[in-house]
């Protein structure tokens, strides 16, 4: 086939193209996953027994936490998804969190009883806890992944992670309404620690479920 | 060679063709043809491919320029967006080539270095009969219709005896179509 052939293929009965359309869909996606997420949460491992852990500082802080991963990652996505674009600020937002979380973790270890050292690292339901942000972030995964490929990332594995990243968010936000488990240490290691998961495991599997 | 102008031009372009204007977007593909073979032969010639496999990266660029072209952001600088698209699709021809690369005459090289010297007369090694055969019949036949007979989305729609909406869609999802086909069928 002759180049000329193919240019007159494409531009014949030329179809004007939406505007923003991308962002859009990337926007429903994350919140669409985030709803599935939860309800995955109400199915199986249920709300939080009790009343007064709703107001608790502790949730807010893993909805806080989470909240600017989330925001930071589709940020990023939204630039990702468009051939010569990448962010820059977001990548620091996200490192700060990270930081800012692990530090309030250690201080809170090192300035709390030695004897609870471990209840504060392990909670009662780190199994648990360690399980269910994984798997509550492969719908929100999977949906995200649809919709980046509806884009041109040229970045996979970067795409990937970052994809990664917002599902372990948005699964660990979905946890966190069951999660008994308030304590610095704990969010530092196992929501810091399984959302990182979810974004290397999103790293890896980029190059091959995002190529086009 | 005035670069900020040729960006200027080339972004108008793209921006008409955005909206819907068949002879601007013709324009512009025909523009950025030229520019991708000279990319793509002078990367080929380093490892020693011909102008064949240069044709197929600028018509496998070409079809990912126009069906890709809603993730293009007029706010920002066109000549990256297609750089990077370019860029992208050499980078995977290299993931696919990794294996054959091994058993390459490096002699092989220089010959090819002076002979590259073609505009556009090449053909490709992709055979556009194979490829629409490759598609559904349903796809196939609304190609054929709104892109090669020419005809308008209406008529398309009578003759195929689906709504023009549908038709639209068939067309977009066929043309990705053939664009993995190329992939996929490369020999």
């Amino acid at each position: 086939m002759k180049t000329d052939q193919l240019i007159n293929l494409l531009s014949t009965n030329l179809e004007p193209v939406k505007r923003g359309e991308t962002k859009k869909t990337l926007t429903w996606t994350i919140l669409a996953g985030g709803l599935a997420a939860v309800c995955l949460m109400l199915a199986t491992v249920g709300l939080r027994p009790g009343g007064g852990w709703f107001l608790s500082g502790y949730l807010l802080l893993k909805l806080l936490f989470m909240l600017i991963l989330i925001g930071a990652g589709a940020a990023l996505l939204a630039k990702l998804i468009s051939p010569g674009q990448d962010g820059r600020k977001p990548y620091t937002v996200i490192l700060l969190a990270f930081l800012a979380i692990g530090s309030a973790g250690v201080c809170a270890l090192a300035l709390g009883p030695p004897a609870a050292r471990d209840q504060m690292m392990m909670g009662s339901q780190w199994v648990t806890c360690a399980l269910c942000i994984p798997l509550f972030s492969i719908v929100p995964f999977s949906a995200l992944i649809w919709a980046l490929r509806k884009g041109a990332p040229t970045n996979l594995r970067r795409t990937g992670a970052v994809a990664g990243l917002v599902a372990g968010a948005l699964g660990a936000v979905a946890y966190a309404f069951h999660c008994p488990d308030d304590s610095l240490p704990f969010i530092a290691l196992w929501y810091g620690g399984m959302v990182g998961l979810c974004a290397l495991l999103g790293a890896i599997l980029g190059p091959r479920l995002l190529r086009w | 060679m005035n670069v900020s102008t040729s960006e200027a031009e080339l972004r108008a372009l793209m921006i008409s063709g955005l909206d819907g204007d068949a002879a601007a977007h013709r324009t512009l593909l025909e523009n950025l043809s030229s520019r991708l073979r000279g990319y793509f032969q002078g990367q080929l010639n380093r490892i020693g491919r011909g102008p064949v496999e240069a044709e197929d990266l600028v018509q496998e660029a070409l079809i990912a320029i126009h069906t890709r072209r809603h993730t293009y952001d007029p706010g920002q600088l066109f000549t990256p967006w297609v750089y990077a698209i370019a860029r992208y699709k050499f980078v995977d021809y290299l993931r696919r080539e990794k294996a054959s690369m091994r058993d390459l005459p490096i002699e092989e090289t220089k010959e090819i270095l002076t002979s590259s010297d073609n505009s556009g007369q090449v053909e490709s090694s992709l055979d556009l009969e194979r490829l629409m055969a490759g598609l559904a019949p349903k796809v196939r036949q609304a190609i054929q219709a709104v892109k090669l007979d020419g005809l308008s989305v209406s008529e398309a729609a009578a003759q195929c005896g689906i709504s023009e909406s549908n038709v639209k869609v068939t067309v977009h999802r066929g043309l990705k179509a053939m664009a993995r086909l190329i992939r996929e069928n490369r020999p």
